[in-house]
């Protein structure tokens, strides 16, 4: 007999504050980041010069909220008593707390990912926006099906996976755009327009194409061996709880496309004539992937992932 | 400290002039179209003989493009199979999709969308997939057992050309040290190495390709143990309610899906009671309130043989595991016991009725069909509600998942059920066209309403029904698949592989010396993000001020 745990919906509450204070942060971070992009692609040297104090002002807000994002983080699992990812609130505001720490973190080895700085706070301030605002729901306990140390190690893996991806994605996009045709070879038509101007000197802010995927090939290959395990403890956990390791549920249908079609950029980057471009945007459906998964499978889908909460 | 760099970003074997005049191929044993093969020399023109076009086609279906192409396929074939319901996954989905959708649904089955996974389409692209995979792999196993059994590559005899490139002065003196040196640091580093008169040649990482066949054959080792288990596999279900013996036979199941192979010998003897179900509700959590926190299935299983019965609690995440299969617990719900009395005053129908939840608080739908009645057979569609709340539009709702104040309601239909035709029906649903209504909907009469306890008349004469007390019931789920074990094992070992062949960097080092100096050069293949400082590291340690010289592009 299983008896019940104190549920604490007053500090889930508080917790809440915590991530909109980080909101906060998140969103004045990438103000002054954005600023920081302006400045640094000014034409005048003195503008330039101004650029490395706003962007560190930036990375220091940034840390700010992170600071804050953690403490809403916990203080939901402490409200629950429990681990703070079992509906996509939850998952939500772990999984984007995971990737800022990951980002932060990754900055020390590879100094110039910062320039994505900038998306990440939006991609960040944008996701915990609509977890506080479309996906909370108040703190409940776990379902019988959902009670296995598998939760745990399942989607802690999923979760990192999904950061790692998330930062690859970032850095191939910006590689679809440093080399992409009408930037590089610009029509008569807008190549002396001011906004093309500008963006071509924001554009050269950011490292050489080659640097920009080499990086993303590198998050992309860990957030590759991440998905392989929580594919793998998917099925463990399955087995045990569905008396099936694999039933084409909805959710693993999607997680296995999400597989094939890392797998096919791993094979794209050694396949002469795909790497590049073609690599980069295979990212980016990758990626997209993901957020479906995350998104319109959950909610829409029929499936026995329904853990939304909703 | 003045040194000369001139490194690739992405150090990849494109860059090696080793491989590039000669035939990749024999050389890797890679694909033509793989990375390192270079640009390619000439067309592929096939030779229009029958072994030249089956040349051709076996090189283009175990050529890179291929396998990417097909993973993008498999990827996107995939997908419908989450856009329409499954038979395997969602049986039921499939019944309702094909009673809503009726001139629709036949044509989706005959392109198999209803059994994606088993479709022909969907095994043509996966066969194709693993055979373009292993006419892709085995070769290279060939030459990767070559690499093994032989020495480092000779050095090159223009460095110059390689991604990672350091000159450094040395006088003879540190000229004649400098290659010993790096032989045992190199080899103190794990390099394999060879000594020549004026090189060095060193290489390391033969891991990663190891890894990377070990990945894909263990691929192949997963396909293979997931027919062979399906082949061999079977899953039954029952509903059990309390106080029920199940015995696994065949005819103990309510449905059964066996694989290909199944024999019935393979089902284990073994008997389980529910002697309980039990049910535990959040009580103390305002906003939680009703929620279930555990579901048990006390179980009593008797193994053949065995003298005593074993008493066990199964749950969600926790199946009985007996020897040749595991018993799962895969849902419950309520089994109100129903007596029947005929309009003759005999029994018609009794015992517990299996109700379907329709909602979290247990709204449960049930059936009774009483074919043996007489004068005139009916069927009842009832209502379960745990505990009954009225509404404002007098209908009824439960309002929490334990029985704290039960209420069955039922309409009555009254006609020929047509269970004597031979066609067999769903006992969870009344075909109740054909039938005439009596009670409820829009007959003007009430439907009937039963607490527990309770005995009511049924209409137009047919008897009376009492609801004598109340049950749950276990959806029990037996399963076995003698190859799940061995998928696990050549999923864990194909994550082996490829966390190898990802992350351990595959590089050759050269050293030389010449009347200029000590040359040292590193080659990658795939991704290195070790290889500039590798070759900086051993030029630091050969000569403590390495020089530049020109570049030599």
């Amino acid at each position: 007999m299983k008896t019940a745990v104190n549920l604490n919906e007053a500090l889930s509450q508080w917790s809440v504050l915590g991530i909109y204070a980080s909101m906060l942060f998140y969103a004045a971070a990438f103000v002054v980041l954005s600023m920081d992009l302006a400045r640094a692609a000014s034409e005048k040297s003195k503008i330039r010069a101004t650029a490395g104090k706003l962007e560190r002002a930036g990375i220091l807000l940034m840390i700010v909220a992170v600071a804050f994002h953690g403490i809403g983080v916990l203080g939901r699992g402490i409200a629950a008593q429990r681990v703070p990812w079992a509906n996509m609130y939850e998952f939500t505001i772990t999984g984007t707390l995971v990737v800022t720490v990951i980002f932060i973190f990754a900055q020390a080895f590879r100094k110039d990912i910062r320039y994505i700085a900038t998306f990440m706070t939006a991609f960040v301030t944008l996701a915990l926006g609509i977890a506080t605002s479309v996906f909370y729901v108040q703190v409940k306990t776990l379902m019988p099906a959902l009670q296995s140390y598998w939760l745990l190690i399942h989607v802690t893996v999923a979760i990192l996976a999904t950061a790692f991806f998330n930062i690859a994605a970032a850095l191939s996009i910006t590689y679809l755009f440093k080399t992409a045709k009408w930037v590089q070879e610009p029509s008569k038509k807008y190549a002396k327009q001011t906004w093309f101007v500008a963006l071509k000197r924001v554009l050269k802010l950011f490292p050489e194409p080659a640097r920009l995927e080499q990086t993303s090939y590198r998050f992309n290959i860990i957030g590759f061996i991440l998905w392989s395990f929580t594919l793998i403890a998917g099925a463990i956990w399955a087995e045990r709880a569905w008396h099936r390791y694999w039933g084409w549920d909805t959710k693993e249908v999607w997680t296995f496309i999400i597989w094939t079609i890392y797998a096919g950029y791993l094979h794209a980057n050694a396949t002469r004539g795909w790497h590049g471009k073609r690599s980069a945007w295979l990212v980016v459906i990758g990626f997209g992937a993901i957020m479906f998964n995350f998104t319109i499978v959950n909610l829409y889908f029929k499936g026995l992932h329904v853990y939304s909460g909703l | 400290m003045a040194t000369s760099q001139r490194s690739k970003k992405k150090g990849s074997d494109a860059q090696d002039p080793n491989l590039r005049t000669r035939s990749a191929t024999s050389v890797t044993g890679r694909p033509d179209d793989h990375i390192s093969a270079g640009e390619p020399t000439a067309i592929n023109q096939p030779s229009l003989s029958l072994i030249g076009w089956a040349r051709w086609i076996w090189r283009q279906l175990t050529s890179m493009r291929t396998a990417l192409l097909l993973l993008l396929f498999l990827a996107a074939a995939a997908i419908p199979g989450s856009l329409y319901p499954q038979r395997t996954a969602d049986p039921n989905g499939v019944t309702t999709f094909f009673q809503s959708n009726p001139t629709l649904a036949p044509v989706l089955d005959k392109f198999q969308l209803f059994d994606v996974y088993s479709s022909a389409w969907f095994s043509a692209i996966y066969i194709l997939l693993f055979t373009s995979l292993i006419g892709c792999v085995l070769p290279r196993v060939a030459v990767h057992y070559k690499a093994l059994m032989s020495p480092p590559a000779a050095t090159p005899s223009n460095l110059a050309r390689m991604p990672a490139f350091q000159t450094a002065k040395a006088g003879a003196k540190k000229r004649a040290r400098a290659l010993d040196a790096a032989f045992a640091q190199l080899k103190s580093q794990g390099y394999r190495v060879v000594r020549t008169e004026d090189s060095v040649a060193a290489e390391r990482g033969y891991w990663r390709e190891t890894g990377n066949l070990l990945f894909h054959i263990s691929l192949v080792g997963v396909l293979i143990s997931v027919g062979f288990g399906g082949a061999y596999s079977y899953s039954g279900q029952r509903v059990l309610v309390e106080g029920d013996t199940f015995v696994n036979n065949l005819a103990g199941y309510d449905s059964f899906s066996p694989g290909i192979a199944f024999s019935q010998n393979q089902l284990t003897a073994f008997s389980a009671t529910l002697n309980r179900f039990d049910v535990t509700y959040d009580l103390k959590n305002k906003t939680n309130l009703g929620t279930p926190l555990d579901f048990a299935a006390h179980v009593s299983l008797r193994e053949r043989g065995a003298s005593k019965a074993k008493d066990t609690v199964i749950r969600v995440n926790e199946p009985a595991e007996i020897p040749g299969a595991k018993v799962y617990l895969t849902g419950n719900g309520y089994a109100p016991v129903i007596t029947i009395h005929d309009g003759k005053g005999k029994i018609a129908f009794s015992g517990p009725v299996e109700f379907l939840p329709q909602d979290a608080n247990m709204t449960s739908l049930g059936v009774i069909k009483v074919p043996d009645a007489k004068p005139q057979q009916f069927g009842i569609l009832s209502f379960f509600y745990p505990t009954a709340a009225q509404l404002k539009s007098k209908a009824y709702t439960s309002v929490y998942p334990a029985p704290a104040s039960p209420l069955i309601t039922m309409n009555v239909y009254e006609g020929n059920l047509g269970l004597d035709s031979g066609i067999p029906s769903n006992a969870f649903s009344l075909a109740v066209h054909g039938l005439k209504q009596l009670t409820g909907g829009k007959t003007n009469v009430e439907s009937i309403k039963l607490r527990l306890g309770e005995s009511a008349n049924l209409p137009n004469g047919l008897g009376t029904v009492s609801f004598d007390s109340l049950r749950r019931y276990a959806a029990l789920d037996v399963d076995y698949n003698p190859g799940q074990g061995w998928v696990l094992f050549f999923a864990l070992l194909s994550l082996a592989g490829l966390i190898m062949s990802l992350v351990i960097p595959r590089r050759r080092v050269w050293v030389k010396v010449d009347q200029g100096g000590i040359q040292v050069a590193a080659l990658a293949r795939g991704d290195d993000p070790l290889l500039e400082r590798v070759v900086t590291e051993l030029v630091t340690k050969l000569n403590q001020k390495p020089e530049k010289t020109e570049d030599e592009n």
